[in-house]
């Protein structure tokens, strides 16, 4: 009885999180026409959250491209199809591993950073003294934030996809000798807009959801060094399974 | 002041490169790129079996991509399927008799339309069509085929 | 003149009535009377957890009472709108405990920042009010250090810098006091009585720590079981004879505020039927 009771009563918590969550991305959505004027403050959180996981997102994509085209060789040159290398890590990168590679290493290094400044800024009653000073902390520190996020995570997903596709290049036509021309055509032969256009939807939805849920943990954190730390796991955790949830949905959708 | 400064050209640099790599998915992984926009020619021609093939499938002549497939319909009167080529207007010295076949890239490549060179002094013009064509060949009836040819040498025996 | 000074009249500044608060089962506040008057620095005292800081939350519309009524100037806090009640904040100043500066701008910036929320003034004058502000607190020549440099005191000051910087009619200090070395209370000590008396306004100065507050504050209240146990100037509170207000002026640790925590009898407890279970 007791376990059922403690199962309802997490579906419930459960429930009003969502519930909080969406009317906090509803106050976030009625604010952004405004908060996109103040352009200096959301270009400062791009260069935050974006420019700053440049570095790791490059990194991270070439290598995945790599090991892609590493493992689709040895798959392909089973049935002497190695031809389609091009094809086949374009469109994983393309769909699936770009938006959600790169929105899993947002989670880690631009959301859990969004998550701890807000989650700070509240312990030390920052937020509160802006209130005092007549200023919405929603509009002045979270809203450019989570714009910053929305900007910056397509714009990721496509430099994490590109870089991708060259370390797949470098692997596939460089190191194991798969010919160019047929490496490049192929893939033109068989990715299309709509793959595209797969991919850049999941990265802006991926990235509502990440930004959406590190500006809300920063918010919504216990005003404590513990809080704040919670606040900034809970963003990880939270961050990646609902991306990989989305992904599904949109996935499925789309096919 | 300098801070600024720092913040407003990595955040430059930032999306500059994320529209480049935009720009390069859009153009060079895609079939978007080269003659789609320019100058081109239509052709068309009919097929008892087009098989896999799709719109957007190259064109090809002795291996290189002169154009792309624009349309299939099928032909409610004469039961065959017609296949609209919208083929690069740089190759416009292609022989009329030349002949069309739809072909498998490897394996598991898609297929696509390769023409072969005819011998005649005309070249195929705008609106045209390719008369001499063949099918794709669909696995399963080669292998029915293969059986059907087996069991009738073991009947012989 | 900002819109709290506007309809004067002998109507004090600000106004409790009946004021009610409850946290759980705790009532923090049971009908507490209060009345904050024009020009002058009223201290409010209590010790911890008597509802202070509360209070103070109560009459910036922080939080919202169960009962009663505050009103600051023309504005009744407990019903207002939020934007009516950002009207009203603009002619609030605040200095929080440990500063709140904003920690990632610099101190130039943190001061200007209620001006460039606010306002639409060249940059020269934002710059011309600034430094002048921060000249008022002795540190003009801290201006480009970051909030991290700074020491508690400086922080604090900065922050008051920020606190006067809309030119506020009211201006609070939550705990102005604590965690100071002495040169700095003494600072902080006189800035407030003279930002009072130049720039003609009121300030609510919320403490324990009686002895500086004796040279600062013109009034006092001292809150006690969520009411006002005693109200007058510093020096008739020190000579009072209400045994809680004796208690907590002389700091003496046993009276009528118990310096046990309820608890049941201590014989029992070490020999019960409990302790050898």
């Amino acid at each position: 009885m007791s376990v059922l009771r403690e199962l309802g009563e997490s579906f419930v918590s459960f429930l009003r999180i969502l519930g909080d969550m969406a009317l906090f991305l509803l106050r976030l959505v009625m604010y952004t026409p405004r908060g996109l004027l103040r352009f200096r403050l959301v270009v400062h959180q791009v260069h935050n959250t974006g420019a700053l996981s440049l570095v790791i997102i490059m990194i991270s994509g070439l290598f995945v491209g790599m090991v892609l085209a590493l493992q689709g060789f040895d798959l392909l040159a089973r049935f002497n199809s190695e031809d389609a290398l091009g094809t086949a890590a374009a469109l994983a990168l393309i769909k699936e591993l770009g938006p959600v590679v790169t929105a899993l290493l947002f989670a880690g290094r631009a959301g859990t950073a969004l998550a701890s400044e807000i989650g700070l800024m509240k312990a030390t009653e920052q937020l509160s003294a802006m209130e005092m000073m007549a200023v919405d902390p929603m509009r002045r520190v979270v809203l450019p934030r989570f714009l910053g996020g929305v900007i910056a995570m397509p714009l990721l997903v496509a430099i994490f996809t590109a870089i991708g596709i060259f370390g797949a290049w470098l692997v596939g036509v460089v190191m194991m000798g798969v010919d160019a021309g047929s490496f490049w055509s192929q893939m033109q032969a068989n990715v299309s807009g709509d793959e595209i256009f797969e991919g850049v939807f999941k990265s802006v939805v991926f990235g509502i959801a990440a930004s959406l849920i590190a500006v809300y943990e920063g918010y919504r954190a216990w005003p404590t060094a513990e809080g704040v730390g919670r606040a900034t796991t809970r963003t990880v955790v939270l961050t990646a399974v609902s991306v990989l949830i989305l992904d599904y949905m949109i996935t499925a959708a789309l096919l | 002041m300098q801070q600024t400064r720092t913040v407003e050209l990595g955040t430059g640099l930032f999306v500059f490169l994320g529209v480049v790599a935009l720009f390069f998915l859009t153009t060079q992984t895609t079939g978007f790129s080269g003659f789609m926009g320019g100058d081109a020619y239509r052709v068309t021609a009919r097929f008892d079996n087009i098989g896999g093939l799709t719109t957007r499938a190259p064109v090809t002549m002795a291996g290189v991509t002169i154009g792309r497939v624009e349309a299939i319909e099928f032909d409610p009167e004469r039961l065959n399927a017609r296949v609209t080529m919208r083929i690069d207007g740089r190759y416009d010295q292609i022989p009329d008799d030349s002949e069309a076949s739809i072909l498998t890239a490897g394996l598991l490549g898609g297929q696509y339309i390769g023409l072969g060179a005819g011998g005649s002094f005309d070249n195929l013009r705008d609106g045209d069509e390719i008369y001499l064509t063949q099918s794709a060949i669909v696995l399963e009836n080669l292998i029915s085929r293969f059986l059907f040819q087996q069991s009738q040498e073991d009947q012989d025996d | 003149m900002g819109t709290l000074r506007a309809d004067r009249g002998d109507r004090p500044l600000v106004e409790i009535r009946g004021l009610g608060f409850r946290r759980g089962a705790v009532k923090v506040f049971d009908g507490l009377d209060l009345d904050i008057q024009h020009g002058r620095v009223t201290a409010i005292m209590g010790s911890s957890g008597a509802g202070k800081t509360t209070l103070l939350r109560m009459i910036t519309g922080q939080l919202r009472p169960d009962a009663g009524s505050v009103r600051v100037g023309p504005y009744d806090v407990a019903t207002l709108s939020v934007d009516r009640l950002y009207e009203m904040r603009r002619n609030i100043g605040m200095l929080f405990q440990n500063g709140a500066l904003l920690t990632d701008l610099d101190v130039f910036e943190n001061v200007a920042f209620p001006l460039r929320e606010h306002t639409r003034l060249p940059e020269r004058l934002i710059r011309h009010i600034v430094l002048t502000k921060l000249e008022a607190v002795g540190l003009r020549g801290a201006a480009r250090l970051l909030p991290q440099a700074l020491s508690g005191g400086m922080a604090r000051r900065v922050a008051l810098a920020r606190a006067v910087v809309m030119d506020p009619d009211l201006l609070i200090y939550d705990e102005p006091f604590v965690g100071l070395d002495p040169i700095s209370m003494g600072v902080v000590v006189r800035l407030i009585r003279r930002l009072n008396e130049a720039l003609g306004i009121t300030s609510i100065v919320i403490s324990h720590d009686i002895h500086e507050l004796r040279d600062v504050s013109d009034h006092s209240f001292l809150l006690g079981d969520g009411r006002v146990i005693g109200e007058g100037a510093h020096r008739e509170l020190m000579a009072s004879e209400a045994p809680l207000v004796r208690q907590f002026m002389h700091g003496e640790a046993d009276g009528p505020v118990a310096f046990h925590y309820p608890a049941p009898d201590y014989a029992d407890d070490l020999f019960g039927p409990e302790s050898r279970g």
